[in-house]
C-alpha cells in the first residue's frame, strides 16, 4: 500500500496544474469518524487509478441540502452561492461526491443558481473505472460467494435514477448480490433524509433504521452495502441496535471497492 | 314524446349541474399560486399517456392492476354504448347504431364482456375494503366519509352493470319473441346465460327493459354528479395532473426566486433586486400553494399507495403523505365555500397549517419521494410538505430546537456540525 497523498486544489493552483475531477467530500466525509473512512477509501481508488484529483479542504463547506430540506431556503442558497463562487474561481468542471445529498443538490439545485458542473457520485465513478478495465476485484480481500445486500440511498436511487452503477460495482466481486423486498424505486428510506439526521425522530413505534435494518436482515446478509455517510449511520446504530454487528458488516461501496483491489 | 321530454330535462339538468360544480372546481384550483408547467409538451404528452392512458404505475401491485384496469377500460369503451343510449333517449329509436351489424354484435358483445368484469372486480373491491380490511384501506385520515365515498362508488358500479345486463338479457328475450320495435341485434353472451331467470309474458319483459334503461341512464348522470363531491373525480384528473407532472429528477427541489434576489442583494451590493410581488414565503394556507398542488389534491383518489410506502408512517409516525393531500382538498373546498358564502375576501381565521395538518406531521417526513414514486397519477404530496416547512422555518422560526442549532452550525462552520472549519480537512492527516 502506498501512502495516501490528498491534493488540494490550492496546492494545485500554486503549482500551475489543475484536476481532471473535483473529489467533492462533504461535511459527514470530513467530520464523521466513520465516513473519513470511506473519504479515504475514495482517495485510495482515485490514486489507485491515477486520475487527476484534487479536494477543496478547508475551502470546502456545507452544499446547504439539509436547510434546504428543513425549510430554511435562505441558508441553503447563501450557502450555494458562496459555494459556486469557490467552485468557478478554480474553474471546476467535473465533480465527484461521496454523499448523494451533495450530489444531488450540487447537480439539480445549483444550475439555477448559475453553477454548472457535471456531477457523478462514487458509485457511477467506480462503475465507470470497471467498465473502463481500469479498476477490477483483485490483490485483496476476496467476498466470493459472501451475501451482500444494497441499500439503495433515496437521493440516488428515487432521487436521481442511479441504481445500476452501485450493483455494478458489487457485481464484479463475484460475490451473491441478494436484494432486500423494498429495493431500487421501492427501497426503504433509512431515516436520516430531510434532515432527520438531525433531529430527534417524532414520537412513533419503531425507528426508521431499525424497521430497515430488519428488511436487510431478511436477507441474511455478510454485508449490508451503503453508498450515503447518512445511511452508513443509520444502518450501522440498526445492525448495533438489533446486536448483530458480529456477524453482518455495513460498508460503503468505496470501502468494498478498496479492500478487494487491496488498497 | 314525453319520454323523450323527460329524457332531455334529465340531460339538461345534469349536464348544467356538472358544470357548475366543474367550475367551482377550476376556481378552486385557481386559487393557488402560478407555476409554470407549460415546456416540453411532448414528454407531457408521453408521461400522460404512460402514466394516465397506460396506467404503468398501477403495475407494482398486480392483483389490483388487473382489477383497477378492468373498471377502467369498461369506463372508457362502455361510454360508447351510453352514447347509443344519449341519442336513443333524445329521438325514441332503439339500437340505433344497429345498422352497424356485425360489428354491432361485436360491440355489444364486447361491451356486455367488460361490464361482467367490471361487476366481478367491484364486488372483489367491496370484499378487501369491507371484509378483509386490507390495512391500507384504514388509518387516521380514512373516517366514515371516505370509507363510505368508496363503497358508494362501488356499489353504484355494480347496480350500473346490473342494470345494462339485466336491460340486455330482457331485450334478448322480446327480440328472440320478435315483440314490437325490439329488432334483432346485437350479441348477448353473458346476458343470455341467465335470460331464462326472466319471465316469459312480454309485457313483462317490456318493463323490465325498460325499467332498466332508465336506471341505468339516469344511475349514469347521477353518477356524473357525484364525481365532483367524490375521491372519484380522479376519473377525469388524472389525464391533466399525470400532463402537468413535475419533469425534473424526484430530487431537486425548486429554487424559491424570491429568496435568489434577496440573497444576491446580500452578497453583491450592487445588485439591483428584481421588483417581485411581496408574498410570504413558504405556505401556510392552501392558497400559498400552487394550482398543481390543489388540483393534485382534486386528483387524489385516497388509494393510500403513498402511506403505504412512508417510512415514517410505517413506523407509527403521524404522518400520512394520503393525508396531506385530503386535508388539502378539505380546506381548499372550504375556502370555497366561504367565497361562495360570504365573498371574495372572507377571512375564516382558519388554515391549512396547523388547523389541518400539524407541525409534527410535516417534521415527521424524510423528503425519501416514496410516496410521489408510489403514486400512480403522480401526486406529489411532498412538494406541500416543503411548502409547509418553508413557512413554518422562514416566517414563524418554528422549527425544532434541534434543526436551528444545525442552521446555526451550516450558518457560522459550514457544517450541520458543531465543528471548527479549520479542521476540516483533518481526515486525510488520519491513516486510519
Amino acid at each position: 500500500m502506498t501512502e495516501l497523498h490528498v491534493p488540494t486544489m490550492a496546492e494545485m493552483q500554486a503549482n500551475g496544474e489543475s484536476p481532471e475531477i473535483l473529489f467533492w467530500v462533504g461535511c459527514a466525509g470530513s467530520f464523521d469518524e466513520r465516513a473519513q473512512r470511506i473519504t479515504r477509501d475514495i482517495c485510495k481508488i482515485l490514486q489507485h487509478v491515477g486520475i487527476k484529483y484534487a479536494v477543496l479542504g478547508t475551502e470546502e463547506s456545507c452544499t446547504g441540502d439539509p436547510a434546504k430540506r428543513a425549510g430554511n431556503e435562505f441558508l441553503f442558497q447563501m450557502q450555494a452561492m458562496t459555494n459556486i463562487q469557490v467552485l468557478d474561481a478554480y474553474q471546476i468542471k467535473k465533480i465527484v461526491t461521496g454523499c448523494p445529498h451533495c450530489f444531488n443538490t450540487i447537480k439539480n439545485e445549483y444550475p439555477g443558481l448559475g453553477g454548472h458542473y457535471e456531477v457523478i457520485h462514487h458509485s457511477q465513478l467506480i462503475q465507470q473505472l470497471i467498465d473502463d478495465g481500469k479498476l477490477k476485484a483483485e490483490g485483496g480481500e476476496s467476498f466470493k460467494g459472501k451475501k451482500i445486500t444494497f441499500h439503495d440511498p433515496c437521493y440516488l436511487g428515487r432521487g436521481n435514477g442511479v441504481y445500476e452503477a452501485p450493483r455494478r460495482a458489487l457485481e464484479v466481486l463475484d460475490a451473491d448480490l441478494v436484494e432486500m423486498k423494498r429495493c431500487r424505486a421501492h427501497g426503504m428510506c433509512c431515516g436520516a433524509g430531510g434532515a432527520q439526521m438531525f433531529k430527534e425522530p417524532e414520537p412513533g413505534r419503531k425507528d426508521v433504521n431499525i424497521e430497515r435494518v430488519e428488511q436487510a436482515l431478511e436477507t441474511s446478509p455478510n454485508v449490508i452495502a451503503a453508498g450515503c455517510p447518512y445511511c452508513m449511520t443509520m444502518l450501522t446504530d440498526g445492525v448495533k441496535n438489533l446486536d448483530k454487528e458480529g456477524s453482518v458488516a455495513v460498508l460503503d461501496i468505496a470501502e468494498i471497492t478498496a479492500r478487494a483491489n487491496g488498497l | 314524446m314525453i319520454e323523450q321530454g323527460i329524457f332531455l330535462v334529465i340531460v339538461i339538468a345534469a349536464v348544467v349541474l356538472f358544470s357548475i360544480n366543474v367550475k367551482k372546481i377550476i376556481r378552486n384550483i385557481n386559487l393557488g399560486r402560478p407555476l409554470d408547467r407549460s415546456d416540453r409538451p411532448g414528454e407531457r404528452w408521453a408521461t400522460m399517456l404512460k402514466v394516465a392512458f397506460g396506467q404503468t404505475k398501477m403495475a407494482a401491485r398486480p392483483v389490483p392492476f388487473i382489477l383497477h384496469f378492468f373498471v377502467y377500460a369498461g369506463f372508457i369503451i362502455i361510454n360508447i354504448e351510453v352514447l347509443e343510449i344519449a341519442i336513443d333517449g333524445l329521438f325514441g329509436t332503439h339500437r340505433v347504431f344497429s345498422f352497424l351489424g356485425g360489428f354491432y354484435s361485436f360491440l355489444i358483445g364486447a361491451f356486455e364482456w367488460l361490464a361482467i368484469l367490471v361487476l366481478i372486480a367491484c364486488v372483489i373491491f367491496l370484499i378487501r375494503r369491507n371484509v378483509l380490511k386490507i390495512r391500507r384501506f384504514f388509518g387516521v385520515e380514512m373516517t366514515s366519509w371516505p370509507r363510505s365515498d368508496a363503497n358508494y362508488i362501488l356499489i353504484t358500479e355494480i347496480l350500473l352493470m346490473t342494470a345494462f345486463l339485466t336491460m340486455n338479457a330482457a331485450d334478448y328475450k322480446l327480440q328472440l319473441a320478435g315483440a314490437g320495435h325490439y329488432i334483432k341485434a346485437g350479441a348477448f353472451p353473458i346476458s343470455n346465460l341467465f335470460s331464462p331467470l326472466l319471465p316469459d309474458s312480454e309485457q313483462s319483459l317490456m318493463l323490465i327493459e325498460r325499467f332498466c334503461w332508465w336506471f341505468h341512464i339516469i344511475g349514469i348522470f347521477a353518477f356524473l354528479n357525484y364525481l365532483p363531491y367524490s375521491k372519484h373525480f380522479h376519473i377525469l384528473l388524472a389525464f391533466p395532473n399525470t400532463y402537468y407532472s413535475k419533469l425534473e429528477p424526484k430530487g431537486e427541489f425548486n429554487n424559491m426566486p424570491s429568496v435568489t434576489n434577496e440573497v444576491k442583494a446580500m452578497l453583491d451590493p450592487s445588485f439591483t433586486p428584481e421588483v417581485l410581488e411581496p408574498g410570504k414565503f413558504g405556505a401556510k394556507d392552501a392558497t400559498d400553494l400552487s394550482w398543481k398542488s390543489l388540483m393534485e389534491a382534486y386528483t387524489c383518489t385516497e388509494c393510500g399507495r403513498c402511506t403505504s410506502e412512508c417510512p415514517a408512517n410505517n413506523t407509527g409516525k403521524l404522518l400520512s403523505p394520503r393525508k396531506i393531500m385530503m386535508d388539502t382538498r378539505d380546506r381548499i373546498s372550504e375556502i370555497g365555500k366561504n367565497i361562495d358564502k360570504h365573498g371574495k375576501d372572507y377571512n375564516d381565521g382558519r388554515s391549512l397549517l396547523d388547523d389541518y395538518i400539524t407541525q409534527e406531521e410535516i417534521w415527521a417526513c424524510t423528503t425519501c419521494n416514496a410516496c410521489t414514486q408510489a403514486c400512480p397519477v403522480n401526486i406529489d404530496p411532498l412538494s406541500i410538505i416543503m411548502e409547509l416547512r418553508r413557512y413554518s422555518v422562514m416566517e414563524e422560526s418554528k422549527a425544532p430546537a434541534s434543526l436551528n442549532n444545525m442552521f446555526g452550525n451550516v450558518e457560522n462552520n459550514g457544517a450541520p456540525w458543531k465543528y471548527s472549519p479549520a479542521d476540516r480537512f483533518n481526515w486525510a492527516e488520519k491513516t486510519q
